[in-house]
């Protein structure tokens, strides 16, 4: 598996998303610079953590412009497994990839500690690992990470079963508690219609070794290897 | 010729101006003036503090860089450096708390990676006044905010701090920023120009007319009028300031570069002067070339604005397109501003004309040192009297220590570190609130483990014993971890030093310093010191901060504070003498700031911290919490936090210290005796603790077990103490949020 991970000029989680792929799961992964315009034959893209281009207006307002977005956009298109995690979701909510947008949290403060999320759905290239229902311990940290879109929107999201992770207890209720910033629904991440774009708040990559306090992120990476090598997926580029 | 009004606006004493004017041989012009302002103001040259801190250790053979550079250095093995520094930004975050704050964290990341060190790591040291007042809590909003603004989008992680509070604070709060970074030692970088024809460059941030005269603003006392000082104040830009750090540590990778300085306070002047002088070299820069975001700016207005992200280079002569194609990339324009020269001198020119020139000496070396006038400062007699006998009378354990789990200097700071991003780069292997700050170093088995600490109530009460105390604490909170402390940085932050009581502080504080790191071998590699800090005559209580740094052989024998499992045994290390003087109970609960701070025995304190460091290693210790504000009372309590609601059972002696058996129980629980570490271990284990304990001197005795759900606490066989575990972690944890959340409602 060939993981490409976009570095916009203030993504700030890349190395955290490379080191996860390379040292932790062994997999091969490039560093790919938002100015470029090849994703280097990758088998999946991920849009990482950070402040893509400081920010100032919205969060991922202005990634969408990057050059390397073309190919991201085509990429998923043709149905290669995309994933965003933090910024990378707020980004792909700029770029029409996932439908919704980001308000700032409930509290109106950065807010980062560990959280629970439950696996809602698992015909994701993301999730396929996993158990329904499995509750996993992930990270957040962000400020703007509340998720909203029209009521008719959620309706269509639940509908659609696209509603991949929610924030609940420990013991995988729902409650007001357990929603750390406010999102609608409970929304730590959702998919787009065909499965293949994946988009949550949490970071993953931060919970892929037992030394930072949980490798419960681990199961996302391997749902992703899992599927491409039981070829119910076609990386995008190798398709085209 | 320039008058005696604008001499004194620009904070030089007549006796200065002479020493101007006699270093040139001529009157200087006005953007001459401005410029020896801003050389000579105490926040650059050090010229009260400097023959002080001459005394300080600074050697050892783990030191790679001692002070004098941008951030000093210590040796971590497999031929990497430990990059780190302390630096205050107090002034500005009481005049404008977020951005005060915001670009104190700029500043200091800018130091670490000028010496071409990658940052992993932001701790900062926090001093408000009392939280009851609606201003200390306005400012502590702002400061934290600005603090997570910066450094959680420039993606270098906070991982963790102190806070205290204290009244002095209330019209000079602390903003002191501690940052670490990693480099290959045989790639630091320093911040030299040398090389007659090499070339000079501008990057970062366009100059503007925010903070002249900041470093000049923090060389002085606030007063009513100081609101009107805000223009003095920069504002930050993480975004520019991670194009940066990017870019630059990407130039410093192509050879290309003889030095690189970071221009923070004072701005171009003091870059381009302070490089010279390390090089023995002059710096000839044109302004006109150099880029700025207003129009009509003059050679005054640019040399000592101190807008921020910006950075001065000397670049190898032919070597200039390589660097400036690799600025393009990160979408920054690097300008080529002028020459180094062989004269010597500070030569500014305004479109080819001369506006400026002055002998680099002038003014690094030749500026004024000064040995102030000291004196015992009068209140220190009364308030170091404490007759317990007469305190009156003393709530029962239980409440006292509710109290003083629920005091802010005490409670959960979690309200606090959750706003900042403590996890970013994937370091992080103890987490805020759990004891020093500890992150692995990838690629090695290893991690390096910090700490930042200082206790103005006990330097107000003893500054010489207070200081030490702080180094002590700084030092043992990081063998608390697991890890051998290596090295130190400073950040002083005292009063006006031109009275001699505030100076009599100083000289004492850096006195203890210096004696507690050479007993406990960390010497000092930098730091800061920050003077002025009053209002209206109101001096803040002197400050030290410090900053330790340690490694920890493997990372994944980290400890942390908290119990691990029911039934282990608790250990006690180091002894308690009911030492009340100075204490966070005396505080809070009798409302008094009197006696002297816990006496140091600073080689039983080096033997606790080394058998620290053994029992970690070898793995016979599973968690260990040092003593210090609330006694062993708080800190058994806090080894139960977080712990999944594992209590303990433990049984301490007594102490006999006052004639009211109360008071003597309240001693013994409270008292905030230095040198001990409850640690928990194994009960198969703890036999060898307590033989290694013996063997390295360190009073050890096992005090009890862990479990169950009630914290009991028996002092001289009597249980003085019987808390729901979760009782206590509840006023503790929520205690801070409380004073927020009062506010909205």
């Amino acid at each position: 598996m060939k993981i490409a991970v976009i570095v916009f000029p203030g993504s700030n989680c890349d190395h955290d998303a490379y080191h996860a792929a390379t040292d932790v799961l062994g997999e091969s992964a490039d560093l790919v610079w938002h100015k470029d315009a090849d994703l280097k034959g990758a088998d999946v893209v991920v849009l990482p953590g950070g402040f893509a281009h400081g920010d100032y207006l919205r969060t991922g307002a202005m990634a969408r412009f990057s050059p390397i977005m073309r190919e991201v956009q085509a990429f998923a298109s043709r149905g290669g497994p995309v994933l965003g995690i933090c910024n990378g979701f707020q980004v792909m909510l700029e770029a029409g990839l996932l439908p919704g947008a980001m308000l700032r949290n409930r509290d109106l403060k950065f807010l980062c500690e560990h959280v629970h999320i439950r696996v809602e759905q698992i015909d994701t290239p993301f999730t396929a690992a996993c158990r329904r229902g499995q509750v996993l311990t992930i990270p957040i940290a962000h400020g703007e990470g509340n998720y909203f879109a029209e009521p008719d929107v959620i309706a269509r999201l639940e509908k659609n079963r696209q509603i991949v992770f929610r924030y609940t207890t420990a013991g995988g209720e729902v409650t007001e508690a357990a929603n750390p910033n406010g999102s609608a629904a409970s929304i730590a991440g959702i998919c787009n219609e065909a499965r293949n774009v994946v988009g949550l708040m949490p970071h993953p990559e931060r919970a892929c070794e037992s030394i930072l306090g949980s490798a419960d992120g681990l199961v996302i990476f391997q749902s992703v290897m899992q599927s491409l090598k039981s070829g119910a997926l076609v990386g995008g580029t190798r398709q085209a | 010729m320039i008058e005696a009004p604008v001499i004194e606006r620009h904070g030089l004493k007549p006796d200065e101006y002479d020493r101007i004017v006699s270093l040139l041989g001529r009157e200087p012009n006005l953007t001459e003036l401005g410029i020896f302002s801003v050389m000579w103001s105490e926040h650059c040259s050090y010229k009260s503090s400097r023959v002080h801190l001459k005394t300080l250790p600074t050697d050892g053979p783990q030191v790679l860089q001692g002070p004098g550079e941008n951030a000093g250095a210590i040796d971590i093995g497999d031929g990497l450096a430990a990059v780190f520094k302390i630096e205050s930004h107090n002034h500005p975050s009481f005049i404008e708390p977020y951005q005060g704050a915001a670009t104190g964290v700029g500043g200091i990341i800018r130091d670490i990676f000028t010496m071409g060190a990658r940052p992993i790591a932001l701790m900062n040291s926090l001093r408000f006044g009392s939280l009851d007042e609606p201003g200390s809590r306005r400012i502590l909003e702002g400061v934290v905010a600005g603090i997570a603004g910066y450094g959680n989008s420039i993606g270098i992680p906070t991982i963790g701090g102190e806070i205290a509070f204290e009244p002095s604070y209330a019209g000079n709060p602390l903003v002191n920023v501690f940052c670490l970074g990693t480099v290959k030692a045989s790639d630091i970088i320093k911040g030299v120009a040398s090389g007659a024809g090499n070339a000079v460059y501008y990057v970062g941030a366009k100059t503007g007319r925010d903070g002249i005269h900041g470093a000049t603003m923090a060389s002085a006392e606030f007063d009513d009028k100081s609101a009107e000082k805000r223009p003095a104040v920069q504002v930050g830009d993480p975004f520019m300031e991670k194009l940066l750090l990017e870019a630059c540590l990407e130039v410093m990778r192509t050879d290309a570069l003889i030095g690189i300085q970071d221009m923070g306070a004072a701005g171009l002047t003091c870059s381009t002067t302070e490089m010279g002088s390390r090089g023995g070299a002059g710096i000839e820069i044109d302004v006109s070339l150099v880029p700025q975001r207003e129009s009509g700016m003059t050679p005054y207005e640019t040399m000592l604005s101190e807008s921020q992200e910006r950075m001065l280079l000397v670049v190898k002569k032919g070597r200039e397109q390589e660097v400036e194609r690799v600025f393009e990339k990160w979408d920054l324009h690097a300008v080529h501003i002028g020459e180094v020269t062989a004269d010597g001198l500070l030569r500014v020119k305004n479109r080819g004309e001369v506006v400026a020139e002055i002998p680099n000496r002038a003014l690094t070396d030749e500026a004024p040192v000064y040995r102030r006038p000291m004196e015992m400062p009068a209140y220190l007699a009364e308030v170091q009297a404490l007759d317990l006998d007469a305190l009156g009378p003393v709530p029962r354990a239980e409440q006292a220590l509710l109290a003083l789990l629920a005091s802010p200097a005490i409670a959960s700071k979690r309200w606090v570190y959750r706003q900042y991003d403590h996890m970013v780069r994937t370091n992080t292997v103890n987490l805020p609130g759990l004891g020093a700050g500890v992150v692995r170093i990838k690629g090695t088995p290893r991690a390096l483990s910090m700490s930042v600490d200082g206790n103005g109530r006990y330097c107000y009460l003893d500054p010489y014993r207070g200081a030490m105390l702080a180094v002590a604490e700084a030092a043992r909170n990081v063998a608390c971890t697991g890890a051998r402390p290596l090295g130190a940085t400073n950040c002083l932050n005292f009063g006006n030093p031109e009275r001699p009581a505030i100076m009599w502080q100083f000289a004492k504080a850096v006195e203890g310093i210096g004696v507690a790191c050479r007993a406990l071998d960390v010497p000092i590699t930098g730091g800061n010191v920050s003077l002025y800090n009053e209002t209206d005559g109101n001096p803040i209580y002197p400050t030290p901060v410090i900053g330790v740094v340690g490694m920890l052989e493997h990372a994944d024998r980290v400890l942390s504070r908290r119990f691990q499992a029911a039934g282990d045994a608790v250990i006690l290390l180091g002894d308690g003498f009911g030492e009340l003087g100075g204490s966070e109970l005396l505080k809070v609960v009798c409302g008094l700031v009197r006696g002297a701070p816990p006496a140091l025995d600073l080689k039983a304190e080096r033997a606790l911290q080394e058998l620290l460091v053994t029992l970690a290693q070898s793995q016979l210790i599973r968690s260990a919490h040092d003593c210090s504000d609330g006694g062993i009372a708080v800190t058994l309590a806090e080894c139960c936090f977080d712990a999944d609601g594992t209590a303990a059972d433990v049984a301490i002696d007594g102490v006999d210290v006052a004639r009211d058996e109360r008071v003597n129980v309240a001693a013994a629980l409270f008292g905030e005796s230095a040198s001990r570490v409850v640690v928990s271990a194994a009960p198969g284990a703890a036999p060898k603790v307590l033989e290694l304990a013996a063997a390295a001197g360190v009073p050890g005795r096992l005090i009890g077990r862990t479990g169950g759900d009630v914290l009991r606490i028996a002092v001289a066989g009597r249980v003085a103490v019987e808390l729901p575990i979760h009782d206590a972690e509840d006023a503790w944890a929520t205690a801070l949020e409380r004073y927020f959340a009062r506010r909205v409602a």
